[in-house]
């Protein structure tokens, strides 16, 4: 070992672990204490109730309501999402049908690409209020507008409790598929081109080619995409604080841990229950993420 | 109150347990117990006047202290603030500094600042995101402000602060016996319609039901959404209403047994008859839609004559200047009786004194912020405040012989009808949850083919379950 590398190793790392470990560590380790109190956040004082949070936390039909909506983000969202990711990256990369020994997109991929990745690029406050004027309920709403022409009453997309939370799972959809489209043409992308050459020589059609060659061959960017969407699902907090009715509503048919959080410890001052919400959010993301990649786990396929 | 807030073990039994646990990090607790729990608490920096008391100094403020109060933007502005309560405190204070915030959001300024210990010392707790107030009490932050209201006057002479308040105010800001809170601007609540339409049409404002149903019937066949409020983020509005209906019916004690978290006081039959009125009112007169507005898009529609009955408070005609066409002409009118039976008089009407300021009572300067408050509650104060805001004050009859605007006149007229005959409630910002209930009970009856039953069961059970948590501070009145 040379001499003067742990120095220099240090003097990189110290800042960056000194910020992690304030912002992100402390913080952390704040609200799990926090969580054991009945801190109202007005005072320097706090006092330790043990586990009275997660009890009242365990009667709460808020809570159960949040989680009900947590588990029906988690399974239709990065579904629909990855699905449709899927779809598009292959008509992008692989639809086109091969020309001239080379497998290319459908025609005008590369315009298409710019066009999916486009709503990435928006802050999701932003698409958040765009959302809110597609959606509006009255004519002035770009649905409703339209429906409105046709003569057809209007659909009360945030309004309606069986409409809201699909309606904003849809703005979310949109919102992440262009980032998967791209992910997913990068992994094809290096899924080597003679291997579809073979396939297509055997006389395999689009289709399978897409289930025998392409998804077997994607399988760890999958299991990433599953992951970081499952997170997403569990998060959810701008849109629905942004665009739901009554805040959650209408009467809490949209509501999402997040923001029960931020109205516990905004408009109730329980900063103790608060926490303790945060600390069942933070197991519950964790568990899911460990759970994903372990029953996600399959021999990787070395190219 | 303060024994609830007493730290029960010392730090060092704290940690002690903490790590026994084993979640937090030996590093770490130092740390942490430098941001929360690691205050100091020195109770016994007790109020007293730091300075020498005089005529001009009745509460006896250290002349020379600097004072930093923090006001929020919103509707009402801060000019009022800045060009009228500063200067007028500085006239007699002008070796005190006045340090001066405003913010949008009261609570994400102000909050962590009561946190570490060293809060502004006069705050005006408002807007959507203002503090949990009862919390505030309850934690033995909030300046007793009797001195206040028992000093006298800064230029009505011969009279104490209290003496020149509306009666009711200093009650409205009480918290179990003490005042803590000044209530400054005055809202009268109602339902407003364009003058200029109702003249055109030759439209009356109705006294009875039947009338008022008859007018919603006319607007009706003109192609105007009789009336609506705004689901998205103000059903609160509508809920003053509903109430304020129930309070005619039944008297103003309904409203105080809600307040209190009687037994039954949501399932009476008064609530429940208000409630089934406007249970109708929403099933036939209203548009479904405004479920999903917010509440500026129907107000605009309001201004635009495609509503015809809007219910808000009076800050409406302000809030709403920019976009008000010309000769639209606010005007209030009491909320019609919903039976003939009922035992206030169709002129009663929902009023109170509003938009909350306090005094830090752990600050560097809490006499200073009292002294604020005096100077905001001058003649000079109100009339300025009036002026600038085209909103009421508690300081009874100052613009009176004053003409503003057609809204506020209106509404003046429409309180000096009422007599003493107003009410109001103090439950929302007590137990800020069953604001949260009564919001979406309430989209629930008008918009969402709710019945009148379910709607007072269901307040029943969330006033209840509150009654039930002791982790929240009850308050009487």
């Amino acid at each position: 070992m040379k001499h003067g590398r742990y120095p220099f190793i240090i003097g990189f790392l110290i800042v960056p672990v000194a910020i992690y470990g304030t912002f992100v560590v402390a913080a952390y380790l704040q609200a799990f204490q926090l969580s054991f109190t009945n801190w109202r956040g007005f005072s320097p004082d706090v006092q330790y109730i043990g586990f009275d949070n997660f009890t009242k936390l365990f009667h709460d039909n808020t809570f159960w309501k949040a989680i009900q909506h947590h588990a029906l983000l988690l399974v239709f969202m990065p579904l629909v999402t990855i699905g449709l990711a899927l779809f598009f990256a292959f008509l992008l990369n692989v639809g086109g049908g091969s020309r001239g020994g080379r497998t290319t997109g459908v025609w005008g991929s590369k315009f298409y690409r710019v066009v999916f990745f486009f709503p990435q690029l928006l802050a999701l406050a932003l698409v958040a209020v765009i959302f809110a004027r597609v959606y509006s309920p009255d004519e002035s709403g770009l649905i409703n507008g339209l429906l409105h022409q046709f003569g057809s009453g209007p659909v009360l997309f945030l309004a309606d409790k069986n409409l809201a939370l699909w309606s904003i799972m849809a703005v979310l959809i949109w919102q992440a598929v262009g980032f998967y489209v791209v992910l997913f043409s990068a992994g094809m992308g290096s899924i080597p081109t003679e291997i579809y050459e073979a396939a297509a020589l055997d006389g395999a059609t689009r289709g399978t080619l897409f289930f025998k060659v392409t998804l077997p061959l994607l399988w760890n960017t999958l299991q990433v995409a599953w992951v970081y969407l499952g997170i997403a699902a569990f998060d959810a907090f701008a849109l629905v604080n942004v665009m739901s009715v009554d805040r959650g509503g209408p009467d809490g048919a949209t509501t999402v841990l997040g923001l029960e959080i931020f109205r516990n410890m905004q408009d109730y001052a329980q900063f103790g229950y608060a926490s303790a919400m945060g600390v069942v959010l933070f197991f519950l993301t964790l568990t899911f993420a460990a759970l994903t990649l372990r029953v996600t786990r399959r021999e990787t396929v070395e190219l | 109150m303060t024994d609830i807030f007493k730290p029960e073990v010392d730090r060092r039994t704290l940690l002690r347990r903490a790590a026994a646990v084993g979640l937090l990090a030996t590093p770490a607790v130092s740390m942490l117990s430098a941001c929360v729990g690691g205050g100091s608490d020195d109770d016994d920096k007790a109020d007293k006047p730091a300075g020498t008391v005089s005529a001009n100094n009745p509460l006896g403020i250290k002349e020379d202290a600097p004072l930093e109060i923090v006001i929020f933007n919103g509707g009402l502005g801060t000019k009022y603030a800045t060009d009228v309560d500063i200067p007028s405190y500085n006239k007699l204070f002008p070796n005190s500094k006045v340090t001066f915030n405003q913010t949008e959001e009261i609570s994400t300024v102000v909050q962590p600042r009561f946190a570490q210990g060293s809060p502004p010392d006069m705050i005006n707790n408002s807007g959507s995101k203002l503090m949990d107030q009862g919390a505030l009490v309850q934690a033995g932050q909030v300046q007793d402000l009797t001195d206040l209201f028992a000093a006298p006057s800064v230029d009505i002479s011969g009279k104490t602060v209290k003496d020149t308040l509306i009666p009711g105010t200093v009650e409205q800001g009480t918290f179990n016996g003490k005042p803590y809170v000044l209530n400054y601007a005055f809202t009268v609540f109602g339902l407003w319609y364009s003058g200029k339409l109702f003249k055109e049409n030759n439209w009356t404002v109705p006294t009875t039901w039947a009338d008022f149903t008859k007018l919603l019937d006319a607007m009706k066949a003109k192609g105007i959404t009789p009336y609506g409020y705004a689901g998205a983020n103000a059903p609160y509005y509508q809920y003053t209403v509903i109430l304020a209906s129930a309070a005619k019916i039944g008297g103003a004690d309904i409203l105080k047994n809600i307040d209190n978290l009687e037994d039954g006081a949501w399932t009476n039959d008064a609530v429940k008859q208000a409630a089934a009125a406007w249970a109708e009112v929403g099933a036939k007169y209203s548009n479904k839609a405004f479920l999903g507005l917010k509440h500026t898009e129907v107000q605009l529609q309001h201004d635009q004559y495609k509503v015809g009955l809007y219910p808000s408070g009076s800050w409406l005609e302000n809030e709403q200047a920019k976009d008000t066409p010309a000769g639209f002409d606010y005007q209030l009118m009491p909320i019609p009786s919903v039976t003939t039976a009922d035992k206030l008089p169709v002129e009663s009407l929902y009023a109170a004194a509003g938009e909350q300021y306090f005094v830090a009572a752990k600050g560097k300067n809490p006499r200073g912020g009292m002294e604020f408050l005096r100077h905001m509650l001058s003649k000079a104060g109100a009339v300025g405040f009036t002026q600038l805001t085209k909103t009421l004050t508690v300081v009874a009859g100052a613009t009176d012989g004053m003409e503003i605007s057609p809204g506020l006149t209106s509404g003046n007229k429409a309180l000096g009808a009422a007599g003493a005959n107003t009410f109001s409630f103090r439950f929302d910002t007590w137990y800020k949850k069953l604001d949260d209930e009564l919001r979406a009970a309430t989209n629930e009856l008008f918009y969402q083919g709710g019945t009148a039953d379910k709607f007072c069961e269901r307040m029943q059970k969330a006033a209840d379950a509150i009654k039930k948590d002791s982790s929240i501070e009850k308050f009487t009145r």
